[in-house]
């Protein structure tokens, strides 16, 4: 018997060996063909932290810091792993409802494998949640930065930053952005973006079960470091920034000043504005709501993106054109027939130079129709000479976009024969178009074109596309097309009548006494003026104007809105403006009945209001003032009648 | 004494393997260990014949032990098998399986005693229900599980082959139950039994009465069982319906509970070691304490994660060694009791094996058997030395041992 059974030991050996095989083919698909649990483990144990970096500084053109970055915390949800917890506890730590927690993870999930669950919570608030986190799987805390200006000012041209948003995010094909980042929304911020963001660095961390972070994974051989952004030097001079904000407070306008140069700009000022800080921080949504519907339009860059009618201003280029085409000469003198355009008081008969110094507008009249009709009389000549004067003025830069580097920049408009054919029916001449002599009528153009024209005639003939940005990163220089120079060809002899012109319309002509007796530091100061027809109220005050006239070192152009007279409100800004800018490198010293006279200057300014929406809540403040005055007066008079009354009542014995 | 060898190396498997735990642990483990050599010397200085003798005193020792768990143990992991003694513990159950083993050979292995015998098959039956009854009422029913591993070694004493296949066939026919609607089972195996009968008759062989008896019965034991199993299965502890819900699909359990949780992460830690493993105590999901029970019943994830399928294929390797040896051993025995005996430690260690690296890698339900000699444990690695090494006392003295067959 026992050698009969004894061959069972084969069926236990056969068991053995078979139990142990299916076991092992078992742990070979799952160790060795199968990748899941190896990604499983890792998702389990090692967090994938990104480390934001430092976006880039921004400095002023004399190195003074305007934009820097401050600490902030983000509540980060990674939905796959946000499951095993108390929602109401959590609900309750946030202040949220149980159905806004299950939206948002819900709407992360659909996007991403993490999200931004809250941003930018306060020191205050991290100290809170960080130690109650550990309850909470799936939740961990990203630290960020958030923007802050070192000053109120320059919010147009800064731009700011916001989170991407879905359709930017679809756009990007760099790969680079996830839905809760932060970018450039506009203005410096967003054209310098791919500087500025620099590059995101990963750290590799390990966590137990209970989600705790024990340390960091491989004594981080994977990680990446984040790499700060770029610095960024602004060519634009923060102090004289501010100074031009504050001289355009309570009024509707902008202010482009431009080292000519360079093309650098100096300063970008769009009048009303907003407090860039506003746009930073955990109350972005308020406060951009709040922003983006002020009836003044604060997120309208009125220095770039307006297209304001450019008035007498425009004569200078007129009288360029007209020199360059040889129909006008120095000695080309017409008068001044009121029976065209109407003109104010001055020398009957003008030059080109003459014509600038007092802003003659029959001068123009005549002057435009030579210009156009220079190949003859006939309507095709005419079609003609209009395009090439076009194109002339193109190359002012003029009804195109310059290419500032801020995304927000317009065009302006000079438009093309096409369109007066079509309004007009292919039936038109002169007359139809004659406005745009004197920078009126179908032509709109940007400030900062305006700016630009300054700067070219300070240039005599040349500029270099106007610019905010100097130096890209430590030591750098500003993009490869800010250094190219650009011709207008228009030769460098007839900018001297004009210029001329311009010095004589500062000292004897179109400006106002109350910006020329301002000009104590900046020299010769060359400059145009344009009152713009306004159909919807109180003409349009601009100004035009470079300094010192030899090696001009500021052009500047002002446009104040239904301010009048552009020789006096716009042409006492940018007076004020260069002379800013000026002082601190003229050796100038004040005489004794010149001290003060800036600063009294500066304080009409200040207190000058042509934002009619101003206006009238100043008057609705001073009414309701009034009112209490009178009821005051009123009781005072009732009380010294009742005295009256009550002697009378009780005479005296 | 070449066996040695094989145990020596499936014992120092062990040492590493505890000591990625806390200090605690595997320092305990080292005096477990050290403890367990002190077994093997008294073991070795005993007499062999005292082996022999002492079985029954033992099995009534440990029954004694296991009704004192009962009364004062205390409750860990929903299983009541720890009895305390102070700070020290200790599991009867794992000795349980030392004292059955002997007196199964004890009583097998006396003269005169066969299979055929109803009245032994009676007393078979009492060895094992005594302390069944009692593991029973802990919960324990890995060491359940065990105990009918023993069968094994009846097998080879002459059992027929039958009875075993048998409980394979309704062990297949309880997870079918739980995948399939009973109804749809309950009609598959009539139409498989019909399909026989009618092959049979096509064969037009002759088939007696008693046969026919058989078969329909057979059929209607099985086609209740199906019907019943789901009915009585929703009747269980909730944790025994999910571990073994867990295996047939992932879905029928709900995810956020233990027993699906401990699955994945078993299996995760075992799956991501790869061929290699991530090296001796790089492995994340050890490390890290994502793997429940870890030292204990689930050791074997360690050696997946860390040591990959080359140290699955290693520590497999090492145990059907072991089995195979030991039923070679077995088998040259001259003496019936040692042979037994023999059989029923290779049963204990293939069960312990088999149940718990499946359970790992979620071909099992999970069920609170440790791997031998690897798993953390006083109890339990004292149980398998003292169990093993009185093999090797008594094949040290197989020519001195009477062939009383």
């Amino acid at each position: 018997m026992n050698e009969i059974n004894s061959e069972k030991r084969f069926i236990l050996y056969g068991i053995f060996s078979l139990v142990g095989l299916v076991l092992l083919i078992k742990l070979f698909g799952m160790q060795v063909l199968d990748d899941k649990y190896r990604e499983s483990a890792n998702a389990n144990a090692i967090q994938k932290m990104t480390i934001y970096p430092d976006r880039g500084l921004i400095f002023d053109r004399n190195g003074k810091l305007i934009v820097y970055n401050e600490p902030v915390y983000d509540l980060m949800v990674v939905p796959k792993e946000a499951k095993r917890l108390d929602t109401l506890a959590f609900c309750k730590l946030f202040d949220i409802t149980k159905q806004e927690f299950i939206d948002k993870v819900r709407a992360i999930r659909a996007i991403a494998n993490e999200g931004v669950f809250v941003p930018q919570l306060s020191k205050v608030d991290f100290a809170k949640i960080q130690d109650k986190l550990i309850d909470f799987p799936g939740f961990y805390i990203s630290k960020r930065t958030v923007r802050v200006y070192t000053s109120p000012a320059m919010a147009n041209a800064l731009g700011y930053i916001g989170e991407i948003s879905p359709e930017q995010l679809k756009k990007d094909s760099s790969g680079y952005y996830k839905p809760g980042d932060y970018i450039g929304k506009s203005g410096i911020e967003a054209s310098y973006e791919q500087y500025l963001r620099g590059k995101k660095g990963v750290k590799h961390q390990i966590k137990n079960k209970f989600n705790q972070v024990i340390g960091s994974y491989q004594d981080g051989k994977l990680d990446e470091a984040a790499i700060a952004g770029e610095n960024l030097q602004a060519s634009v001079d923060i102090e004289l920034q501010k100074y031009g904000e504050a001289l355009m407070q309570n009024k509707i306008g902008a202010i482009v000043a431009i080292e000519p140069s360079s093309g650098e700009i100096l300063a970008l000022i769009s009048a009303p504005s907003y407090n860039p800080n506003m746009l930073t921080g955990g109350d972005f949504k308020k406060n951009y709501t709040k922003i983006s519907r002020d009836p003044d339009l604060l997120l309208f860059n009125r220095a770039t993106q307006s297209a304001y009618p450019p008035g007498s201003t425009f004569k200078t280029v007129q009288a360029l054109i007209g020199l360059q085409d040889g129909v006008l000469t120095d000695s080309t003198y017409f008068p001044c027939n009121q029976s065209l355009v109407k003109c104010h008081g001055h020398p009957y008969m003008t030059n080109p130079q003459l014509s600038i110094q007092y802003s003659c507008n029959p001068y123009y009249y005549q002057a435009f129709r030579r210009v156009v009709h220079q190949k003859g009389e006939s309507f095709t000549s005419l079609q003609e000479g209009y395009k090439a004067w076009r194109e002339k003025v193109m190359k002012f830069g003029f009804g195109r976009r310059l290419g500032v580097d801020i995304a927000d920049e317009g065009s302006g408009s000079i438009p093309l024969v096409d369109r007066f054919n079509r309004v007009y029916k292919n039936n038109w001449n002169y007359s139809n178009i004659y406005s745009l002599s004197i920078g009126q009528g179908e032509m709109g153009v940007t400030l900062l074109q305006m700016a630009n024209q300054a700067c070219i005639i300070a240039n005599r003939g040349y500029y270099y596309t106007p610019h905010l940005i100097r130096a890209v990163g430590k030591g750098g220089k500003p993009l490869e097309k800010y250094r190219i120079r650009h011709e207008t060809g228009i030769n460098q002899q007839h900018f001297e009548p004009i210029i001329a012109g311009m010095a004589g319309a500062f000292k004897a002509g179109t400006v106002g006494p109350m910006a020329q007796q301002v000009n104590l530091y900046a020299g010769e100061i060359c400059a145009k003026t344009g009152t713009v027809q306004n159909p919807h109220g109180e003409d349009h005050s601009t100004f035009i104007a470079f300094a010192p006239r030899n090696n001009p070192r500021i052009a500047i152009a002002v446009y104040v809105e239904n301010a009048g007279f552009g020789g006096i409100w716009a042409g006492t800004i940018a007076s004020l403006m260069m002379q800013k800018y000026l002082k601190d490198t003229t050796a100038v010293k004040l005489k004794p009945w010149e001290v003060g006279k800036i600063e009294s200057t500066e304080k009409m300014v200040f207190d000058k209001v042509f934002n009619r929406r101003e206006l009238i809540r100043q008057d609705s403040i001073w009414r309701v003032e009034k009112r209490k005055q009178d009821s005051i007066k009123a009781l005072q008079r009732k009380e010294e009648d009742e005295l009256e009354d009550d002697n009378q009542l009780n005479p005296k014995e | 004494m070449g066996l040695l060898s094989i145990y020596s190396a499936s014992f120092n498997e062990e040492t590493p393997k505890a000591f990625y735990d806390m200090s605690t642990v595997s320092g305990r483990q080292i005096l477990f260990i050290g403890t367990a050599f002190v077994l093997i010397m008294l073991i070795f200085l005993l007499d062999y014949r005292f082996v022999e003798g002492i079985a029954y005193v033992f099995y009534g020792v440990t029954i004694i032990l296991l009704i004192a768990v009962i009364l004062f143990g205390r409750e860990i992991n929903g299983q009541k098998n720890w009895l305390h003694f102070g700070s020290f513990g200790l599991q009867p159950t794992e000795f349980t399986k030392i004292s059955i083993s002997l007196v199964l050979a004890r009583y097998l292995g006396s003269p005169g005693s066969k299979l055929t015998d109803k009245k032994i098959w009676m007393v078979i039956g009492g060895i094992f229900i005594l302390p069944a009854i009692i593991i029973l009422k802990q919960g324990d029913y890995g060491s359940l599980m065990v105990f009918a591993a023993l069968q094994l070694a009846l097998y080879r004493e002459g059992m027929p082959l039958w009875i075993i296949l048998v409980e394979v066939l309704f062990a297949t026919l309880f997870i079918l139950s739980l995948i399939f609607k009973p109804v749809f089972l309950a009609f598959a195996i009539f139409l498989i039994m019909l399909s026989i009968v009618g092959f049979m008759l096509i064969t037009r062989r002759k088939i007696s009465q008693s046969y026919w008896i058989t078969f329909v019965g057979a059929t209607i034991i099985m086609v209740a069982f199906v019907i019943f199993t789901p009915k009585i299965f929703t009747k269980l502890k909730r944790y025994h319906q999910d571990r073994i819900m867990v295996l047939v699909d992932d879905n029928a359990v709900d995810k956020k509970q233990g027993a699906y949780y401990n699955l994945a992460q078993s299996k995760i830690t075992i799956g991501s070691g790869g061929f290699s493993g991530k090296g001796y105590l790089e492995g994340t999901q050890t490390k890290y304490g994502f793997v429940p029970e870890q030292h204990t019943d689930f050791i074997f994830c360690t050696v997946g994660e860390e040591f990959g399928f080359l140290g699955s294929i290693t520590v497999i390797g090492l145990f059907v060694t072991l089995l195979i040896r030991i039923i070679f051993i077995a088998e040259r025995q001259k003496n019936r009791f040692a042979r037994i005996y023999g059989y029923c430690v290779a049963s204990i260690l293939f069960a312990h094996f088999a149940f718990n690296i499946s359970m790992t890698i979620g071909l099992f339900p999970t069920i609170g058997v440790p791997l031998p000699f690897m798993s953390y444990g006083g109890s339990s690695l004292w149980g398998f030395t003292v169990l093993l090494f009185l093999l090797l006392k008594l094949d040290s003295h197989r020519n001195q041992l009477f062939s009383r067959d």
